[in-house]
This record gives C-alpha cells, sequence and structure tokens, in this order.
C-alpha cells in the first residue's frame, strides 16, 4: 500500500485516496473551437508510461481536496506531491 | 503410551505440565512448550501423512517454518483447520489431529500403489495425460485428482473465531528474534526508536537457544533471554512472539500475523484467534536467519530422514531424540554440533562427512569425543519404507563424481546437512536485487530498493560474532538517523567455536544399476529425474521449470528445495547458478489463514449499512427492505400476506388514486454556495442554469467528458448564491467528487463551495391527486395553491414548529411533493404525514412501486442511466443547450453519437398483455433466426403498469425513434422465454405531463 504525503494532510496510506489519471490532462477552454483530434486526445488518449509520471489523486477520506502526485509507475517511488494550484514544474 | 524418546532435564518444555492429545485418533501424552511435532516424536511417532503425488510415507523433516512434510488436519473447539505444519503447531490440551492425504489410513494408504506406478508419473504427466477430450477435464480427471492428490480439507461451516487488523507504525520494524534481531533491536531501543520485534515461534532467541557459544559471560540463550526481558520492560518497544511477518510491500508496509489463540485448546473471551498487523515502518531490518539445505540422495524422503539442525533443535529445545541410532550426513561442520549434542546426551552418532580432511575447533572436538566419522563418504540411499531402518553408504572419489563400493550401516535416522540457505524472501519482497555469493551457494540480498537492511545469517553471515557486531551497529546507526540521538551501548564478547569451509557438494551421484529417487522438492515429490525430463523437453527458463514440474510450488514454498533445484539446472545446462536466476519470491512467506485477511469485514462488518431516520418507523410498519448501495431502504409494506407483486402494486395504485408517501432521504444532497454557483451550474448540466430564479427548482442532466449521461436530479435554488442539489441514491459521492473535481483544477477561479448534505435531511415524497389536499394540512398557514406553489416552485414552511423546504417536483408523474427537514425531525415530520394523511387514504410505498410509477412515466433512472448511454439514448436530447458549452458537449458531436439510427428508449408491451417481461432479455425481430441472433435491444426496466393493469417494460432499443408500433419478440434464453411485444412509446401514461402541473 503506498504512503502519500497529502500537501494539506501529511504523511497518508494510500487507502484514504482515489487515483484521478494524468495530471498533465488540461482541459480545453470552454467554447473554443477544437478539433476532433485534440478533443479525443483531451478524453481519451493516454501514454501510459512507464516511469515517472504526474497524476491526479484525491484525498477522498481526508481532506477531500485533489492533489498532484510524481510517481514511477513501475517502482512506485513517490518524487513530490503537489496541491492543485501548483504547477506541475 | 510412554514418551520414550524423551530426555530427562533436558530442554525448555514445562515437565510439570503433562498434556493429552489425540493423532489419528490415538491418545499421547506431551508437555507444555512441545510443538505436536515434537511431542510426537518423543512418543517415537514418525510416520505423519503421505506425499501428494506418489503417496511415499511422510515424517519430519525441519522443526519450523520450513517443514514440508508434517502437515496435518487440525481440530481444535469444534472448528478444523486443514495443512496445519506440526512443527509450528504448539501443543495444548485435548489438540486432536490428523494425517491428510492418505485413505483409509496413514499406515495402510491406497493411493501408495502410485508410488509403483512412477514411472507412469513423470514431470508434467498430468499435463500431457488428462488434456484429451476436453469435456473430461472438469467432470472426470480434475475431481479425481483433486481427491487423489489433495491436502487437507477446508471447514465449510462459519468460523466462528474472531480475527482482527492493526495498523502500526515505527521506527524500526526487525522481522526475527535470533542474535541479529535482538542486537540490533536493543542498540536500537537504547537509543530511543520505536521498535518493533518480531518472532514468528513462541521462544524469543532463535539459534541463540541451541548455540553452544557465549556471549559476555553468560550462554547464548541466557543472553537472549535477558535482552527480551529488557526489551519489554521498555516503552518505546513492542515486543511480539507467534507473530510472522509475511509480506513486504510498498513504501515500507509489511503485514504480520500474530497468532494470539492458536495455541491454546479455546480462544478466551473477547480475544481474537488472530490478529493482522499492517506495519509502516521507517526502517525494516530483516533478521529472519537460514534455513540448512538438504543434501539430494536416494530415497531421501524416508520418515527419519532429516535436517541436522532440527534433529538438535528437538534434542535442545524439547528434550527429544529423533533416533537413537543416528546418522549424521553432512558437508560443513553445522553437522558436527548435532553429533556431539547426540554424543552429549549417551547416544553415539556416525558422522559421514563429504569433505576429505576438513580441520577445524568443532571437528576436532567431534574427533576428542571419540564420535566415529568416516571422511570423503556419503549416503547413496535411505532403506526402510516407513521409517529409515539402514543406509547404503560409500565412499566418494575426490571429484565427487563417482560412488565407491556400497556398505549398509545400521541406522534409526539421518540428519543432513548441505549447508545454509539465507532466509531472503522479505528482502526480495521488497524489491531488493538479490545476488549470489558463490562462498555460500546461495543468493543474499544485493541492492536495497527501500529502507530494509538484511542481517546475520538472512545475509549470509554465519557467524556469531561479526553478526553480533554489525546488528549492534545498524542498530544504532538507524536509529541515530531517526531520532538524532546518540547512546552507543558497547558490544559483549564473544566465545564461539571456529569452524571451517563447506563442501560444495549437494546430491550423491547414482551408483551404477540403481534408480533411487533423489527427491528435490518433498512436499510436491519432484525428483531429480522430473526436472531433467522438464529439461530434455525443452524448458529452460527457471520459472518454466517450477511451473511444469511444480518445484518449489507446494505449500512450503521450496524452502528447502529451490536451491538444489537451481544447482540441477545449472548443472545441467552448464551453466552457473546466478546465470540461471531465482524464481520470484512472493508474499505471503508462510500461509496465512483467511480469516485473518477477512479480519473483522464480515457478515454485516463487511459494509456500512445507512439508515434513514425513519427506520424504525418502517421496521415497525412490516417494511421489507432492499439494499440501495449500502442504504437500506423499504421494497414494499407488507400488508397480511402480501408478496412483492401484490404490495407493490396495492401502493402503487395508491398513489395513482389517492396519496402515497415515500421515504427519499437516501437521494444524494449536495449544498451549493458561492457567487459564482450559477455560472458553475451552467456548466455541470447540460442546459441552462443562469435565469434560473429564486424559490425554483429545475431538473438537470450532467454528463461526463465523453458525453455520456452520469447523473441527473433537480437543483434548487434556495438564495441569491445558495442551490441545493439532488443526485441518485447511486452516484451521490461519485457526482461530488466530479464537482470538486471541476472547482479545484478545472475552474479554480469559481467562487464555489460544495459539502455533502445527504445526512443532514430526512425526506418524505408525497405523492399522488391528493398530495395537495394533504400538504395544504401539513401547512395551514401557506399557499401551497398551485398558484402560490406552481410545478417546480420551491417555498420554505413550518411543519407544526419545525422548519421545513417544501419542493415541487415529481418522480413518479403525479402531482406530487417532497418536504425536507432535519434529520433529527425525520420520523416527527413522516408520523404527521402519515396521522394527517389517513383522511386521504394515505399509504407509505415503497423503492418497487416506486419504480413501478416511473417506469410507466418513461421517466429514466439508473437503469437507463447506465454508464453507456447519451441524453439522446434516453430522449433527453431536448435539455441539451445549443447556447452554451458544458462539459461533455463536444463528444456529443463525435460520429457515433450523431449517426442515424442509434439506440433510443421506447416502451415495451408484451401482444398477450399478461406475460411479464424480464429485465435483462434481449429485442430481436425474428425469434427463430439461426444463432447469434442479431440482438436490436435490451430491456432495461420493467414493471406491472397499475394504470392499465398489464406489464410495461421500458428498453433501450436500436432506431428506437422509428420503431414505435413495430412487433418484436423479446427473447430471455436464462429465463427460456420467447415473447411476442409491440413497441410503443416510453411516456405509456399521462404522455403530456398534464398530472404534474394539475
Amino acid at each position: 500500500m503506498l504512503y502519500i504525503k497529502c500537501p494539506h494532510c501529511g504523511m497518508r496510506s494510500q487507502n484514504e485516496f482515489s487515483y484521478g489519471g494524468d495530471a498533465s490532462v488540461k482541459r480545453p477552454e470552454l467554447n473554443k473551437e477544437i478539433s476532433d483530434q485534440d478533443w479525443d486526445n483531451f478524453v481519451y488518449n493516454r501514454k501510459s508510461l512507464r516511469g515517472k509520471h504526474w497524476e491526479l489523486w484525491q484525498h477522498l477520506s481526508g481532506c477531500r481536496q485533489w492533489i498532484k502526485v510524481e510517481r514511477d509507475t513501475a517502482t512506485h517511488e513517490i518524487f513530490n506531491t503537489l496541491k492543485a494550484n501548483e504547477d506541475i514544474s | 503410551m510412554t514418551q520414550s524418546f524423551r530426555l530427562e532435564n533436558v530442554g525448555l518444555v514445562n515437565r510439570d505440565k503433562k498434556l493429552s492429545f489425540k493423532f489419528n485418533g490415538k491418545t499421547y501424552y506431551g508437555y507444555e512448550g512441545d510443538t505436536l511435532a515434537s511431542a510426537l516424536i518423543a512418543n517415537g511417532i514418525h510416520l505423519i501423512g503421505r506425499s501428494f503425488k506418489y503417496h511415499r510415507p511422510r515424517g519430519f523433516f525441519g522443526a519450523g517454518v520450513d517443514e514440508p512434510y508434517a502437515i496435518v488436519q487440525l481440530y481444535r473447539n469444534g472448528e478444523t483447520e486443514p495443512n496445519v505444519k506440526a512443527t509450528e503447531q504448539e501443543l495444548f490440551e485435548g489438540l486432536e489431529a490428523t494425517s491428510v492425504n492418505c485413505w483409509p489410513s496413514v499406515n495402510f494408504d491406497i493411493g501408495a500403489i502410485n508410488n509403483f506406478l512412477k514411472i507412469f508419473l513423470p514431470a508434467g504427466f498430468y499435463y500431457k495425460t488428462f488434456m484429451w477430450p476436453k469435456s473430461f477435464w472438469y467432470k472426470v480427471y480434475e475431481p479425481f485428482i483433486r481427491k487423489a492428490a489433495g491436502l487437507g480439507v477446508a471447514s465449510i461451516k462459519h468460523d466462528k473465531e474472531r480475527y482482527e487488523h492493526k495498523y502500526e507504525y515505527c521506527d524500526l520494524l526487525i522481522a526475527g528474534s535470533g542474535p541479529s534481531g535482538l542486537a540490533s533491536a536493543y542498540a536500537a531501543a537504547k537509543n530511543g526508536a520505536r521498535v518493533i520485534l518480531a518472532e514468528d515461534k513462541a521462544r524469543f532467541g532463535g539459534t541463540l537457544l541451541t548455540s553452544e557459544a557465549n556471549i559476555g559471560n553468560k550462554s547464548g540463550k541466557e543472553w537472549a533471554e535477558g535482552i527480551i526481558t529488557e526489551l519489554k520492560e521498555m516503552p518505546n518497544v513492542t515486543v511480539k512472539n507467534r507473530s510472522q511477518v509475511f509480506g513486504y510491500y510498498d513504501h515500507n508496509m509489511l503485514v504480520m500475523s500474530e497468532r494470539i489463540s492458536d495455541h491454546l485448546p479455546k480462544t478466551k473471551k473477547f480475544h481474537p484467534k488472530q490478529r493482522l498487523w499492517y506495519i509502516r515502518a521507517k526502517e525494516v531490518l530483516i533478521s529472519s536467519g537460514s534455513i540448512e539445505r538438504p543434501i539430494v540422495f536416494g530415497n531421501n524422503d524416508t520418515p527419519g530422514v532429516m535436517l541436522s539442525s532440527a534433529a538438535k533443535e528437538y534434542l535442545k529445545v524439547y528434550g527429544v531424540l529423533v533416533g537413537r541410532n543416528p546418522l549424521i550426513f553432512t558437508n560443513n561442520d553445522s553437522g558436527y554440533e548435532s553429533a556431539i549434542e547426540f554424543k552429549k546426551n549417551g547416544v553415539d552418532p556416525i558422522i559421514l562427512d563429504t569433505r576429505k580432511n576438513p580441520q577445524s575447533e568443532i571437528v576436532n572436538e567431534a574427533k576428542n569425543l571419540g564420535i566415529k566419522i568416516k571422511f570423503s563418504h556419503v549416503v547413496v540411499a535411505a532403506q526402510g519404507y516407513k521409517k529409515v531402518k539402514s543406509a547404503d553408504i560409500a565412499k566418494i572419489s575426490d571429484d565427487k563424481e563417482q560412488v565407491g563400493e556400497v556398505e549398509n550401516i545400521k541406522c534409526d535416522c539421518i540428519c543432513v546437512s548441505g549447508f545454509w540457505t539465507p532466509t531472503i524472501h522479505l528482502a526480495s519482497q521488497s524489491g531488493n536485487k538479490t545476488k549470489f555469493n558463490a562462498d555460500i551457494d546461495a543468493f543474499v540480498p544485493g541492492i536495497s530498493k527501500q529502507n530494509e537492511k538484511t542481517l546475520g545469517a538472512a545475509n549470509g553471515v554465519y557467524t556469531l560474532d561479526e553478526t553480533l557486531k554489525s546488528s549492534f551497529e545498524t542498530g544504532y546507526e538507524l536509529s541515530k538517523k531517526i531520532t538524532k540521538k546518540d547512546n552507543k551501548i558497547s558490544f559483549p564478547n564473544v566465545v564461539e567455536k571456529k569452524s571451517t569451509i563447506h563442501d560444495k557438494f549437494w546430491c550423491v551421484p547414482l551408483p551404477k544399476g540403481k534408480n533411487y529417487k533423489r527427491f528435490l522438492d518433498f512436499q510436491n515429490d519432484v525428483a531429480v529425474s522430473d526436472v531433467e525430463i522438464a529439461l530434455k523437453e525443452g524448458y529452460r527458463s527457471i520459472e518454466h521449470v517450477k511451473r511444469y514440474t511444480t518445484l518449489g510450488m507446494a505449500t512450503d514454498q521450496g524452502k528447502t528445495s529451490n536451491l538444489n533445484g537451481l544447482q540441477l539446472v545449472s548443472k545441467i545446462e552448464n551453466k552457473v547458478v546466478p546465470a540461471v536466476g531465482h524464481t520470484t519470491f512472493r508474499p505471503p512467506y508462510t500461509p496465512v489463514s483467511i480469516g485473518a485477511i477477512v479480519g473483522r469485514e464480515v457478515g454485516k462488518h463487511s459494509k456500512p449499512t445507512r439508515k434513514s431516520p425513519m427506520h424504525s418507523w418502517h421496521e415497525k410498519n412490516n417494511a421489507v427492505f432492499v439494499d440501495a448501495g449500502v442504504w437500506l431502504r423499504p421494497r414494499y409494506y407488507k400488508k397480511g400476506n402480501e408478496n412483492l407483486f401484490e404490495g407493490s402494486k396495492r401502493e402503487a395504485k395508491n398513489v395513482r388514486t389517492n396519496v402515497g408517501v415515500c421515504d427519499v432521504t437516501t437521494l444524494g444532497k449536495i449544498d451549493i454556495k458561492g457567487p459564482d454557483a450559477a455560472e458553475f451550474l451552467n456548466r455541470v448540466y447540460t442546459n441552462a442554469w443562469l435565469k434560473l430564479p429564486v424559490g425554483k427548482a429545475r431538473y438537470g442532466v450532467m454528463l461526463r467528458e465523453d458525453g455520456i449521461v452520469m447523473d441527473d436530479g433537480t437543483t434548487t435554488r434556495i438564495s441569491e448564491n445558495h442551490y441545493h442539489m439532488t443526485t441518485t441514491t447511486a452516484q451521490a459521492a461519485n457526482v461530488l467528487s466530479h464537482l470538486e473535481y471541476y472547482l479545484q483544477l478545472v475552474w479554480p477561479e469559481l467562487n464555489v463551495n460544495v459539502v455533502s448534505a445527504t445526512e443532514q435531511w430526512a425526506g418524505a415524497a408525497i405523492a399522488g391527486p391528493k398530495s395537495r389536499d394533504l400538504l395544504q394540512k401539513l401547512f395551514p398557514n401557506f399557499d401551497v395553491s398551485n398558484e402560490g406553489l406552481p410545478f417546480m416552485g420551491y417555498m420554505e414552511g413550518d411543519l407544526f414548529g419545525v422548519k421545513a423546504r417544501i419542493f415541487r417536483i415529481s418522480f413518479s408523474g403525479e402531482l406530487a411533493y417532497e418536504v425536507n427537514v432535519e434529520s433529527d425531525n425525520g420520523t416527527f415530520m413522516w408520523k404527521k404525514i402519515m396521522e394527517i394523511g389517513e383522511e386521504f387514504k394515505i399509504q407509505p410505498y415503497g423503492t418497487e412501486a416506486l419504480s413501478t410509477l416511473r417506469i410507466e412515466m418513461g421517466h429514466v433512472a439508473g437503469s437507463e442511466l447506465d454508464g453507456r448511454t447519451i441524453p439522446y439514448d434516453n430522449s433527453l436530447e431536448g435539455l441539451l443547450s445549443k447556447k452554451k458549452d458544458f462539459i461533455g458537449k463536444r463528444s456529443l458531436t463525435r460520429e457515433a453519437f450523431t449517426t442515424e439510427g442509434r439506440q433510443k428508449v421506447v416502451g415495451v408491451i408484451p401482444l398477450d398483455k399478461k406475460t411479464s417481461i424480464p429485465e435483462g432479455s434481449h429485442l430481436v425481430k425474428d425469434s427463430n433466426a439461426p444463432l447469434p441472433n442479431p440482438k436490436l435491444g435490451y430491456i432495461s426496466a420493467s414493471c406491472w403498469s397499475v394504470e392499465y393493469d398489464n406489464p410495461f417494460s421500458l428498453a433501450i432499443l436500436k432506431d428506437g425513434k422509428n420503431m414505435i408500433g413495430e412487433k418484436l419478440f423479446v427473447m430471455s434464453p436464462l429465463k427460456n422465454k420467447v415473447i411476442p411485444v409491440e413497441i410503443v412509446s416510453s411516456h405509456y401514461v399521462d404522455p403530456k405531463g398534464e398530472r404534474v402541473r394539475s
């Protein structure tokens, strides 16, 4: 079970969190023309990387904040966690 | 029977407490502190069971966790447990055990005929033989093989014992209480670290209990006792015996099973049987020791052949002789230690040493004691069927390839020592890249992946002095890192006998003309010849060889067989062992009871049960409940002998003619506040929300970004910047997360707060033509007329002194209202509604009637909004705003969602107007078409229409828009039904929606 540092609450076990997918995906702006390809990239197409990966987690059974977690998808090592409003460097 | 193999005044068992126990129906005696194994050996019992494949007699091989043979069916306090290791099970008064895998008895076992057919049962036999015909596998082969080759029998009764889970955090977790575990725990604890020390056996001390070495001026055993006593008194230390750390998971999470009551005749009141510990440790020290390796020789599975360390443990810990005429077969000095113990206790052993001329203190001591030693000698084969009677021995050539003339000598046990294998399971589970150490012919931990270090014998260090030094040092260094303290203790002087190097000999060659079975894996009956066959047949990867031969796949997980298997493969392949590699170590290290894994989450405790505030009223009024997620909801209120069908029909009919009341507390409720709330709702829902006035409700549909309907419900504007959203019962949690996602990550600029209010409000839906009359009486001072409270209107009222929210919304399609009060007032509200509603013939209705009412009205719900449908499919396309953007809108323009002839919700009526249509049935054009019959759609929900008194269903049908009036067939292969039906509009009752506005 992973041990995740919630930027708001500190170290917490994985069972308090739920996974929310790739954190680098940005929702296209509302009311803007967008090609089918770009929209599909937003909704469906993911890279499924091996290695370092920024992903979203929600501290569901805690502060309920969505956070960004940099995790190695192969080793599960967690390098960094950020609040929702902090940008991935 | 007397304990004829028990020595006097030797061992750590409590001779003041004699215990009686039964094995295979016969009564024996042992002492407190015995294991079942030591007590049986004390009584001269060496035949415990039969082997897995050939049903060969099985005795004892080890004295602990590594035991491959002695597994029994245990009976304790009216319960039975399969596959218990006799070497681990502590004796208690009244213990009963039986052999497994033999019929009719362990002495006369019919399956043993396999032993004589073994030439026909080589590796892969089952794969090769039982493949054809395919259908025979389930019906004939598998049940037969399972019966013949099964182990113990699992109980099918409910387990009355209690199992617990515990979560713990510590600075250092130390697995194993041998010399390295004690030393590191002591050093770390003295330096202020929070330490957990776990020992899988009942006694602490590991090899110190049987060692002759001295630490300080004490014996190893006394030193261990002193350390443990001190550790137990320290507040920063948790010391646990009977506790096996069996799994090393991510981020230094380890799991340990503590056997709290297994050693007692009966679990004490309020105590659990076992406890599973989830331990998050900052640092982990693995001091799991090592397991002695067997040497492979002919008939090496005969009862009486066992590890020399086990023989020593039985003698020194339990005061039990494994034989009176022992033969020690060794390639290193450890065998001498066992021989010396025998000699000291008046038994004359013979040592066969594969080495030519070893020189060491221990060898010299054996010589000086007058023990008979034959150098450059091996055991070619054990003789005897149910117990060793003699051994064929021979001289071995210097190149170890040839055996000389065979001589038979009498003996009653053969104690084998093939050197030591570090127990690296936990280190390997943690992700440690293990490496091969050629000096000890075994793998040791290499580069750590997590915060883990391996100490002592588990790390391939076999001298006590070096082990203690490095363990004290490591315990101190790691604790210093964590506690920043600097209390270093000096380590004691160690006196131990020096040993010399071992002989890398592991397998005795067969003499000419002999074809003895030489076993590698004792539990799964894998012999040298089986591995040879696997390699001849082309298996190369050790993982494949393992699976094909089942080497190391038994319940002991190859603790004694893995390395010899690797040696054999590398020899045949002409490779070095590290090039062959080892198979993956996976948790658990030893079998763990399912009960312990499940813990308290059984029966009603497996999930929470949510009840509405009116639950006890429902109970008192004969509600039959149904699970709705984790909620319990009344399905119908039983009157007399009514069944579900009759009861729900009565309730639904009463709503259509008079008035009914339904508990809708379970609906998800989300409180939304903030200046940008309207804008937020406008983006979340597909329809327009900016112009909703205060005091009005609106129905809304929300999508996922992929265009699929996520949920629906009404949202009411309570005040300028305050909204009350309702969701379906099932989606409440998901919708809240969904809203939080957009507010926190996508549109953080919106000033909006959301919070779940589901539990804060009790809700009652009042529905039916007489609902307004009832409402007026409930709120006499408020104008609830059609003008005062129009359809989709909202007002705050006073229900006899209780603040209430009144929404004019309808799920049933009738004139209807929902009244919400604070949860604590829920029962008060409900009783008032029932009391005042009496004159209007009010009846409560449950979820079944609720479904009936919504189905015949054509209102879509969970069975249509099933995560596969878009708004069009549910005839909700009218709610899609063309003017504004919203979540998922762009997806609706994609080709698949705009294709002509897309599925749509329709109504379905059986042509005979009598036959009920099973939910989930398929709709087809031709009921006699050849399979696979093209499916046009499926029945999503069915009811008995109370309006028209005939069955009515909703279906999602291909090109549903153009199918109204078509005649199709409903097919349910599950229920074996074919029903001719007509497709009609989904709005079966009141298609214009006049009633809700009346």
